[in-house]
């Protein structure tokens, strides 16, 4: 157990962990290096601290952990851990997972022992130390049990002892809150927080990986705040606040309006000609997957009281319970749809918004159909091959083809199921599922 | 006082074995005491008359089945380690998948039944003069039946195991060997025991077929179920072949409860799923032994061990390498090279195989084989549509009504496991005595095995239908022609698909078996590929088994690409109820 201040006094200048121009790819459908992930990042971890790094998905933050994990290897740059450069997984560094990860056919003990066993640590000292990390972490009593009995927050529970029974230097965060609800996450930030605050882990530093502002806040010494498209730093924050923190103390309300400012803030205009929230520009557009009815509810919701066609993001994010990977898409979509506009963390209709808010269904969909072409290359292009061709069909390969020049088969396969989703309610264009062809007709 | 009479009672208790022990070793020397029996048999000399003279006498028959379900563990034995080692090198080299892979789906399809006579010389000459080369032999049919099912289940569990759990073992840097033991074969286990059993049931139909083996002038039985069965045939004693079928009954009945409901309750602890399942599998030979004291004290010894061996790390010098970044230009060339070369070993293994039927047989033959090969998919075919007719609907039925549903289900799976061919006999006297035509007749035992598939199939897809369909069903008053039509049908469609797939494949295979049967001097044989292959092999003419396997390879393949896959892509992507 080291004491806080011993922590402190000690190689308090020495990173633990360099990550120095680190970039990353996607692989596009050819198996091609396709467009950015991570572009040119650089931070170092230092010793005593937590480190948030904050993004929305597709920002890269998680392919930038698990390059750090030594889990994936850059395409440049460098990572180097206690000043050797990381080339695989190494000792020191271990990771708690968002989907917990555990072996379900072993049972907690087996589970945390795992880590020692596999490297040939005598069996009486690997259960002593399994035993205390289940200690430390509040599993007394279920060292017998499978994960498949226990609750969420307990298995995140055994994940984190996991990774603390091999004595890491740096503990690696992955989202580690999000796939529980609200009441046990707290519960589990908290004890974390008081562990760590009280020195009683046997870990120098974290480094995790979140979506939820207010969890970088209340958690973290310093915010790493990352833009999509490519994933790249877009601001470091300092968090001064002492430790137990509220959520209601203004200074923290207000950091937090100031990240929410931060990350809705328009891109500058186009280093690289792009201009879309979007990852790519014109057809090489990434969509976020997003259903018509959630477009809709929520241009409602801010027309509605009490906002009146502006919201605050912060407090329209608490009101609705989404989280910001779920708001913002939501928000890019309209901005993208020329539906509304987000700047200084809040959103606001714009005149189109305002009609389709007061609108019948019909009105609705011409209006959605209309701005589809207007505003989304893709929709525009699917249109435009349908009206040439005689025969008024296309197939969605020939389209998923041209996507995937740009962007992986994943990305390329959501993109344009958005597409097809989108461009069906606002009546573009019919599609068929079985013979995945785009067509004029409606079916008879 | 009090308290330590308590004391001293609790810890009695807890020292001496209970009635669970007792019924557990009674099982487990059992055991012992049947393989002690056996194994004397298995290295006599072939000239020696006890090692193959088989008596009809019915107190000689649990020995023979003893013998017989020796041979049954000893293959599944043999597929296990086949399995492992197949489909781990074909999940982690995409080299070797590539040629591992294809091979693996031919070989599924090869009715392996044909090429008896080929395996049967080839261990003779592995062990001469002694009955250990026929037992080898009649092990490696049985193996064949079982192996690919296995190696194909376990290639694609390796293939699907979770991404994050294989971030945890090489975040903890777990050597192969560990990974292997501690992620990979227990995340396949609980696919792998289901294909075990499944793999059990096709078996059964091998080892009768195989116990018995006549190649031109040799034959020889084998002590087992299979060997009596023939022998009573040959003497047209039916009486022999009824004690035969009950044999075989209790047979299966008792590996089904000693070894596979135990085997597939442990499975179920390796599932991967967020919460407990809720039809928790039920074993009450595994309830025994998990209730012993002294036997579970004993075990802890050889469990240790085990888990210390499966922890060795075992790193292969000079294999422990970074994430290394290939250059992709070179892999693809590298590639290239690789499927040139693979191309070239199968052209010349077509080469030697032409060549060989080419010497003896003319265009002639290859077109006799071809036309036998149609004749055999007819039946095929047209028996897949009866069953279809006749078992869809039963199982809807069944399936609808869960209580049923719970006391059918294992009896179709039994009777997928009961091997058909036992039966046959019966029907050829049923066949002799009113004169039917055999080209038709013979065509019923095609199906007679593989059509529980069919049955147990729909009845566990009736039974998944959701409740709320159901009940909107109802709502909406969809009944006759609409209901099968909209509901059912496309409800249990890929369930239908999983068992008709099994079937049709099982049915190609028992077709070598049921279109040339035998009862004693008489040989009843339809026009079918089957029948020829059946003969060929009785008149120890190679090339023409040659031709004929693999003539009726070919069907089967096209056959599942043509038909199965496609009807299988369709169930996967359209008609999911999850």
């Amino acid at each position: 157990m080291l004491d806080a201040n011993a922590r402190t006094s000690r190689d308090a200048k020495l990173p633990l962990l360099e990550v120095k121009n680190v970039s990353q790819n996607y692989l596009t459908g050819s198996g091609e290096k396709g467009p950015a992930v991570l572009d040119n990042v650089s931070l170092s971890l230092k010793p005593d601290e937590i480190v948030g790094l904050l993004g929305r998905s597709g920002c890269g933050k998680s392919s930038l952990l698990r390059i750090v994990a030594g889990l994936a290897r850059p395409a440049g740059g460098d990572v180097s851990y206690l000043g050797q450069p990381v080339d695989g997984p190494v000792d020191g560094v271990a990771m708690v997972f968002q989907s917990f990860a555990l072996f379900p056919w072993l049972s907690v003990l087996a589970n945390v022992e795992l880590g020692l066993r596999a490297k040939r640590i005598p069996q009486a000292e690997a259960r002593r130390r399994a035993l205390k990390a289940i200690d430390l972490i509040g599993l007394d009593g279920f060292e017998s049990a499978f994960p498949k009995e226990l609750s969420g927050g307990m298995r995140q529970r055994v994940g984190f002892a996991r990774a603390l029974v091999v004595h890491p230097n740096i503990l690696l965060m992955d989202e580690p809150f999000s796939a529980l609800d609200v009441l046990t996450a707290e519960t589990l930030r908290t004890d974390l927080l008081d562990l760590w605050v009280e020195g009683r882990m046997p870990i120098k530093s974290i480094l995790m990986v979140t979506h939820n502002i207010e969890e970088a806040v209340l958690m973290c010494d310093r915010i790493i705040v990352l833009a999509s498209n490519p994933g790249r730093i877009a601001a470091e924050i300092h968090v001064g606040l002492q430790h137990p923190r509220n959520r209601l103390d203004p200074e923290f309300r207000q950091l937090v309006d100031k990240i929410y400012a931060l990350m809705t803030k328009r891109a500058e205009p186009a280093p690289h000609g792009r201009e879309s929230v979007f990852p790519g520009l014109g057809l090489a557009m990434a969509l976020p997957r997003i259903s018509t009815n959630t477009l809709a509810g929520m241009i409602e919701e801010i027309a509605a009281e009490p906002y009146l066609g502006r919201a605050d993001l912060p407090a329209l994010a608490d009101s609705l319970q989404m989280e910001i990977d779920e708001l913002f898409p939501v928000g890019e979509t309209l901005q993208l749809l020329r539906f509304a506009e987000i700047e200084e963390g809040d959103i606001k209709l714009t005149p189109a918004g305002r009609r389709f808010a007061d609108a019948e269904v019909d009105v609705r969909k011409k209006l959605f159909g209309d701005h589809l072409l207007a505003y989304l290359p893709l929709a525009a292009r699917i249109r435009l091959v349908l009206d040439d061709r005689p025969t008024h069909t296309a197939r969605a390969i020939r389209f998923l083809g041209e996507l995937e020049d740009y962007m992986s088969e994943e990305y390329a396969e959501r993109t344009l199921k958005s597409v097809v989703n989108w461009g069906r309610y606002g009546e573009l264009f019919a599609y068929d599922e079985a013979s995945e062809t785009f067509s004029l007709e409606n079916p008879q | 006082m009090a308290s330590r009479f308590v004391a001293f009672t609790s810890l009695g208790r807890k020292a001496l074995p209970n009635q669970y022990d007792l019924i557990a070793f009674a099982l487990i020397f059992g055991v012992f005491v049947a393989m002690a029996q056996v194994s004397g048999g298995l290295t006599l000399p072939i000239a020696a008359p006890e090692s193959t003279a088989i008596s009809l006498d019915y107190g000689h028959l649990p020995y023979y089945a003893l013998r017989t379900t020796l041979r049954m563990f000893a293959a599944i034995a043999a597929s296990l380690v086949f399995t492992f080692v197949y489909a781990t090198l074909a999940a982690k080299s995409a080299h070797a998948a590539l040629v591992l892979v294809p091979l693996l789906d031919v070989l599924q399809s090869v009715p392996i039944l044909g090429f008896l006579a080929f395996t049967v010389t080839f261990f003779l000459g592995l062990f001469p003069g002694s009955i250990l080369g026929v037992e080898c032999a009649a092990v490696f049919a049985i193996f064949t039946s079982q192996a690919w099912n296995m190696a194909f289940s376990f290639y694609q569990s390796l293939r699907n195991v979770p991404r994050d759990l294989i971030e945890v073992s090489r975040g903890f840097q777990l050597s192969s060997w560990q990974r292997f033991w501690q992620l990979e074969a227990p995340f396949a286990m609980p696919a792998l025991i289901w294909n075990m059993m499944m793999s059990m049931s096709g078996g059964w139909f091998f080892v009768v077929a195989s116990e018995a083996i006549a190649v031109g002038d040799t034959t020889i039985n084998l002590p087992g179920i299979g060997s009596y069965l023939a022998v009573a045939i040959e003497h047209r004693r039916i009486d022999a072949v009824i004690a035969a079928i009950v044999a075989v009954f209790v047979v299966i009945l008792a590996y089904d409860q000693f070894l596979f409901r135990p085997l597939v309750a442990f499975g179920a602890r390796f599932r991967v799923e967020l919460s407990a399942g809720q039809n928790v599998e039920k074993s009450w030979v595994a309830q025994v032994f998990a209730r012993t004291h002294w036997l579970r004290v004993l075990m802890r010894g050889p469990a240790q061990i085990l888990k210390a061996i499966s922890l060795l790390r075992l790193e292969l010098p000079g294999r422990h390498r970074a994430l290394s970044q290939q250059n992709p230009r070179l892999s693809r060339v590298m590639d290239a090279l690789w499927l040139i070369l693979i191309a070239l070993a199968a052209l010349w293994a077509s080469w030697l195989i032409v060549d060989y039927v080419r010497q003896e047989l003319s265009w002639a033959d290859l077109g006799q084989s071809v036309l036998y090969t149609l004749f055999t998919m007819a039946r095929v075919i047209a028996l897949m549509i009866l069953a279809t007719l006749l078992w869809v609907p039963v199982g809807v039925w069944i399936g609808l009504r869960p209580a049923l549903a719970e006391k059918v289900q294992p009896l179709a799976q039994f009777l997928a496991a009961f091997p058909a061919n036992v039966i046959f006999p019966v029907a050829v006297v049923l066949i002799l005595k009113f004169s039917l035509n055999p080209d038709i007749w013979l065509s019923f035992l095609i199906v007679f095995g593989t059509q529980w598939y069919i049955l147990f199939n729909v009845i566990a897809g009736a039974s998944a239908f959701p409740n709320d369909l159901k009940e909107a069903v109802a709502n909406f008053r969809i009944r006759g022609w609409d209901w099968w039509r909209s509901v059912i049908i496309p409800a249990i469609f890929p369930y239908y698909v999983t068992g008709a797939l099994t079937a049709s494949g099982g049915s190609w295979n028992a077709a070598i078996v049921a279109e040339y049967v035998k009862w004693g001097d008489d040989t009843i044989s339809a026009h079918g590929i089957g029948a020829y292959i059946a003969k060929a092999t009785a008149d120890g003419d190679y090339p023409k088994i040659v031709l004929g396997v693999a003539v009726m390879s070919i069907f089967v393949i096209m056959f599942n690409r043509l038909l199965w896959r496609p009807l299988f892509g369709l169930a996967e992507k359209r008609l999911r109820l999850d």
